[in-house]
């Protein structure tokens, strides 16, 4: 029978079924943080037991981290304790751990495909929705809550109900300066904040085809802002390429052997999906968010909508009053006063260059505050490897130190109530950075040119 | 895990669409190493101004309403996989959420920590709101053995699903933990009769 990427790979995990809805599905591999997993931890003392299966966890702290002096103890005691809590968890229970300061710390889902341990075929899991990011490599990767972080702690499985499936086809050229992280904002606003829920999603098409990996990890990481459980691009040669030679991706014979397995994942051409969309990449420009919901979003050149217009009237009002925005306003021109690059989204090299590129000899704006996180210890000993941080430097850009920062403010990373912050991170949530304050989402070259202007600015009219 | 028994309550309305985990417990209350006091954070921003005072107008800061049934609008509990929602929700003493629509995610979560979502139609969710609307002190009864929710003032029954697995994981107050530990020997042979490429 013809069998979709997501039944491939969800067929081959099944351990046994429970009843018509439920079954056992096995894990390949456990990330966790510091965050979502201490209970977890509490919770396999409590009951007595270890890990099921250690060499199949990896633990890095990222959430709570400070992305300044990181040589230095953690200032904030609740943050300290929970990042030395995963400090001691893993040393007990015996987890491979990145901590603060380890040349491979970093957010969990810039690791994990850096360091090869993501790849297609896999099942992956973390205590994190963004998991999802995992799926560009073809494989069925999902965000988990604690109690089931502990599950997997101590059977390295899941009790699961298998969603229904979505195929979203964008094909053709995308316009000079759209990105993908305009491509997904694009779709999310389409398919509004919860249009994906119960679902898990493959993206195909020529647009996808034609992404390098970390283009294809900004657009399954946001799979989530749409309520979809996870979403995958079936693995390539661009796939295989990105993998090869990394820290713990199969060498030699095995390499082989995993790309003559790799090569079978794929959607057979008659496969039937529960929904399909389809969009043209023609269509599709510079990408905003003006509202409170990632679905809340409109390019550029268009403008909010008015109440009467919108399906929710309610909830546009109180979400424009929070972001201090007008119904049928432009927000081309719209002053910002925070620009934060970084989070999950948009964090790794390639986000870097193309921010360095567009400002080499180019100046921040006076008033404005510009943040580079980037996603990981390498992506940062890159950057400078490669004098991107000379580029920002002269910008009056600040390259920080790796992790969450302020995609979602649980250290010192905020953005102070009432000013506007345009973000490449994933979610513009009421308080998300910070309480009161204001996320446009954006992609990383919309921001760096906000950066520049010092409001907001359609990046296309540098580029022709 | 308690086991979850038949009861009548008051409720608590909170007639918001799209109630996303981050409104539920921000983000900076995320930092416990245990599952308890969150409930003390639940709704922290509607809840507090900056200064830490109560908001007037927040549902919860209404001595007119209380209970062990928050009722809310359209897709509850989108947004992060953050399971300190359900311990927050579950830890201000609320044992059952109905809205017209759940996230996925904290379905799961919710369900796992002895916290039972309803799911009812939209209809259905005017007419409960209304109810309480009309009558603050008005009653509910939750019965999960028999997936009914009854509106006590005018006798509605409103059925609702549950899965069994999860409804017998509910009523004995055991959760997925205890099965998978069951299961080694399976799990083991799953494992030795295939390669993670
Ligand atoms: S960067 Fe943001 S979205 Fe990504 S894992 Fe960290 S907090 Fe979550």
């Amino acid at each position: 029978m013809a069998k979709t990427l997501f039944d491939k790979i969800w067929d081959a995990h099944v351990v046994k079924d429970i009843d018509s809805t439920r079954q056992v599905v096995y894990i390949d591999r456990h990330f966790i943080h510091e965050v979502t997993s201490p209970q977890a931890f509490s919770g396999l003392r409590n009951r007595n037991i270890g890990l099921f299966r250690t060499n199949q966890t990896t633990a890095t702290a990222d959430h709570n981290v400070p992305t300044l002096n990181q040589h230095l103890p953690i200032k904030d005691p609740l943050s300290r304790s929970q990042v030395d809590a995963l400090s001691q968890n893993c040393k007990e229970f015996g987890v491979e751990l990145y901590q603060l300061g380890h040349e491979l710390q970093g957010i969990v889902h810039v690791i994990g495909p850096e360091l090869g341990i993501t790849r297609p075929g896999m099942t992956i899991v973390c205590g994190d929705s963004h998991t999802s990011t995992h799926g560009a490599f073809g494989n069925i990767a999902f965000g988990i809550g604690t109690s089931q972080v502990e599950q997997v702690f101590a059977s390295q499985c899941l009790i699961l109900s298998k969603p229904k499936t979505m195929r979203i086809t964008v094909n053709g050229d995308l316009q000079k300066g759209v990105t993908a992280k305009d491509v997904i904002l694009y779709i999310i606003s389409k398919l509004t904040a919860a249009g994906g829920t119960g679902y898990f999603v493959e993206y195909a098409g020529s647009t996808f085809d034609s992404m390098s990996m970390e283009e294809r990890m900004t657009i399954c990481n946001m799979s989530i802002e749409m309520g979809a459980r996870g979403g995958m691009i079936a693995p390539d040669e661009t796939t295989f390429k990105y993998i090869k030679g990394r820290k713990f991706a199969p060498k030699g014979e095995q390499y082989d052997q995993a790309i003559r397995y790799w090569s079978t994942l794929y959607t057979d051409a008659d496969a039937v999906f529960d929904v399909e969309h389809s969009y043209e990449a023609a269509d599709i420009g510079p990408m905003l968010t003006y509202g409170t919901n990632p679905g809340m979003g409109i390019q550029v050149s268009e403008h909010i909508p008015n109440a009467s217009e919108y399906l929710d009237p309610k909830q546009l009002t109180k979400s424009l009053d929070y972001m201090g925005l007008q119904e049928g306003q432009l927000l081309e021109g719209q002053e910002i006063q925070h620009v934060f690059i970084g989070s999950c989204t948009n964090a790794r090299i390639e986000d870097l260059r193309s921010v360095a590129k567009f400002v080499d000899g180019k100046q921040k704006a006076d008033h404005v505050q510009v943040w580079i996180v980037p996603g990981s210890k390498q992506v940062e000993q890159q950057a400078k490897k490669e004098g991107l941080d000379k580029v920002f430097a002269n910008a009056g850009f600040q390259l920080r130190e790796p992790g969450c920062s302020a995609c979602l403010g649980m250290n010192e990373d905020k953005v102070p109530a009432g000013d506007y912050c345009i973000s490449t991170s994933n979610r513009n949530f009421e308080g998300r950075q910070g309480p009161g304050a204001r996320t446009i989402l954006a992609s990383p070259l919309s921001a760096a040119a906000a950066a520049i202007e010092g409001k907001i600015v359609d990046v296309r009219k540098y580029l022709n | 895990m308690e086991a979850f028994t038949r009861f009548k309550s008051t409720a608590i309305p909170l007639p918001i669409e799209n109630v996303d985990t981050d409104q539920i417990i921000p983000a900076r209350f995320l930092k416990a190493i245990t599952k308890e006091g969150f409930g003390d954070n639940l709704f922290r921003d509607w809840r507090y101004n900056r200064n830490n005072n109560e908001v007037p107008g927040f549902v919860l800061n209404n001595p007119k309403y209380g209970g062990k049934i928050l009722v809310a609008g359209k897709n509850f509990g989108c947004g992060s996989s953050r399971e300190h929602a359900a311990w927050a929700i579950d830890g201000y003493g609320i044992k059952v959420v109905i809205s017209s629509f759940f996230a996925d995610i904290f379905k799961g979560n919710a369900l796992n920590n002895g916290l039972l979502p309803i799911q009812v139609s939209e209809d259905q969710l005017d007419m409960i709101f209304k109810a309480i609307e009309e009558d603050h002190q008005a009653q509910f009864e939750i019965d999960l053995e028999a997936q009914q929710f009854t509106i006590c003032d005018n006798g509605t029954q409103i059925k609702f699903d549950i899965d069994n697995y999860k409804k017998e994981c509910l009523l004995k107050g055991y959760d997925d933990i205890d099965y998978l530990l069951d299961l080694k020997e399976e799990i083991v042979a799953f494992e030795n009769q295939r390669t993670i490429h």
